[in-house]
């Protein structure tokens, strides 16, 4: 396995600098093609797995920022893209899961990305080449990891098998989970518990368990006031926007949302739909909804590049560049965050755009963009049409070496509002097309 | 014997990416802006919602930034988002999105 001698060295200049050095000698040699120089433009190959907030963005931009010029093959099994921001608006039923489905016809149509419906099965770091499940090969010089996350099912007693699995739903990853804890939801009698797990932090979507609490609230507040909405976090406290959600149980659902903090799942019983605990007493659910514990996409593992307590995965932020394996990048979920920095959809898009400058430039045989910035921006519906936000900006420290929130700057709402709804979907629709379209 | 322009071609080629490296990177506004376009759309051209930036006058929108990040205009995140960036970056951010081509 090829390994990085150091995160502030740009692989790519390296090798482009032994291939000229070694061709000093002859004219010849220095004739030879030397791939991607400046003069040149950019060139190469390209293969991002995984069509999300991340990969998407990468794919496009890349063929974008090269005019074209770069060969970029995206492998994704779905032949749609379903959001996982907004989910929780099908959830609680005021929208259902065509408003989160976009297709990915523009990504080919108007950028040139070719697109192939398959799942990589495994990828050969020295030979650079991705294995597809349907047998295919790619071969690249830059790969884009952007899988997202894998449930850790070993981590939840009594889930691991997929009887379990289709009665306690986690409805994390967008799709048919989503729809079916809908009719898990809708088919409850009046006066039912609807219990939600929350696995101890980091996760996909930090406040998405509660604004899930908020959207299954907010069906029972219409349609079953006699149920309850009862949250087992794992955690110490709420993880995000925690007085924003606090004063929204006490307010608009008052007598619907019951908060127990410090409530981290030691198993559970699928057949009664029964929560276990290690302190606290066992909690029987009407509908028991369980996000697990998370780590990277299995595809990752098979590159070598998780290397964060065997889940998640460390990146140079100036590139996205693994810091272990040379020319494997990860976006997403699956990385492992810098301070302050969310798993979250937008986090992702903007995680693909930093890459996608980094990758443009080194397949150019520059170096990549040495102050990179992001941002991140994150509404939670708290009715069908009132949001709350969280904002944040990252900028590159030179001293640590990663990137930081600015101090001073970001910040919440000051209180729920409905323009604050409109403003989360115009969210959802620019980003939506800053992604595919 | 055409070693020595072979050599002057080396020399010439192993020299560029580390002039490259000194330079100003000339991609710097084009990445500063992309951390806008989630919101306000790909290249400030906005789905709605939002205020499209493309083909804004630079003046306008450096202007309207740092009255986010000073406060007095008033907002539900900009003047957050704001104060994350350098006037040097507004000032870059600005200058790339003035010469977009505006929505029709």
């Amino acid at each position: 396995m090829k390994r990085r001698d150091s995160a502030s060295s740009t692989p790519t200049r390296r090798r482009q600098f032994l291939t000229m050095a070694a061709g000093c000698g002859t004219a010849a040699a220095i004739a030879l093609p030397v791939r991607a120089t400046s003069r040149s433009g950019p060139s190469g190959k390209v293969v991002v797995v995984g069509g999300g907030y991340g990969g998407a963005t990468a794919a496009k931009y890349i063929r974008m920022w090269s005019d074209g010029r770069i060969d970029v093959t995206l492998v994704e099994p779905n032949a749609a893209f379903v959001s996982c921001p907004m989910s929780n608006l099908v959830v609680g039923g005021s929208r259902d899961l065509s408003f989160l489905t976009v297709g990915y016809d523009n990504l080919p149509q108007r950028h040139g990305v070719r697109i192939i419906r398959d799942t990589a099965a495994a990828v050969d770091v020295d030979e650079r080449i991705v294995r597809l499940a349907g047998g295919g090969e790619l071969p690249y010089d830059r790969l884009i990891l952007s899988p997202g996350i894998d449930f850790m099912w070993d981590q939840v007693p009594g889930l691991a098998n997929a009887d379990a699995q289709a009665r306690i739903l986690h409805a994390w990853k967008a799709g048919p989970q989503t729809v079916a804890l809908r009719r898990q939801l809708e088919a409850m009698p009046d006066g039912g518990v609807y219990a939600l797990s929350i696995p101890v932090a980091p996760f996909r979507c930090p406040p998405g368990p509660y604004e899930r609490a908020c959207q299954v609230a907010w069906y029972f507040k219409r349609a079953k006031p006699k149920s309850k909405v009862l949250i087992l976090d794992g955690n110490g406290d709420v993880t995000s926007k925690a007085a924003l959600f606090r004063k929204a149980w006490a307010d608009e659902y008052k007598g619907i949302v019951e908060y127990r903090a410090d409530h981290v799942l030691a198993g559970v019983d699928a057949a009664t739909r029964t929560a276990r605990f290690d302190v606290h007493d066992d909690v029987r659910a009407d509908v028991l909804n369980v996000v697990p514990p998370q780590r990277a996409g299995a595809i990752a593992r098979s590159a070598g590049v998780v290397t964060a307590n065997d889940r998640w995965c460390d990146v140079d932020f100036r590139s996205f560049e693994s810091v272990t394996v040379e020319n494997v990048h990860v976006l997403g979920d699956a990385i492992q965050v810098a301070p302050g920095m969310p798993k979250s959809g937008h986090m992702a898009n903007q995680h693909a755009k930093v890459c996608a400058a980094a990758v443009v430039a080194l397949l150019s045989g520059q170096p990549p963009n040495p102050t990179p910035v992001l941002t991140n921006t994150c509404y939670s519906m708290v009715t069908d049409r009132d949001s709350i936000h969280v904002c944040s900006i990252h900028q590159w420290d030179a001293d640590r070496k990663t990137v930081l929130p600015v101090p001073g700057s970001g910040g919440l709402s000051t209180a729920m509002s409905e323009l604050e709804g409109t403003y989360a979907f115009a969210w959802a629709r620019n980003i939506w097309a800053d992604t595919l379209a | 014997m055409r070693l020595f322009p072979a050599i002057a071609a080396a020399l010439l080629a192993l020299a560029a990416p580390a002039a490259a490296a000194q330079a100003p990177d000339a991609n710097l506004a084009r990445n500063l802006a992309a951390t806008c376009t989630n919101c306000h759309g790909t290249n400030g051209v906005s789905q709605g919602g939002t205020e499209s930036l493309a083909g804004m006058p630079k003046d306008a929108l450096v202007q309207k930034m740092l009255e986010f990040k000073s406060g007095t205009r008033p907002a539900t995140l900009m003047h957050q988002l704001a104060k994350g960036y350098s006037d040097e970056q507004i000032t870059l951010i600005a200058g790339w999105f003035a010469a977009q081509k505006a929505p029709r």
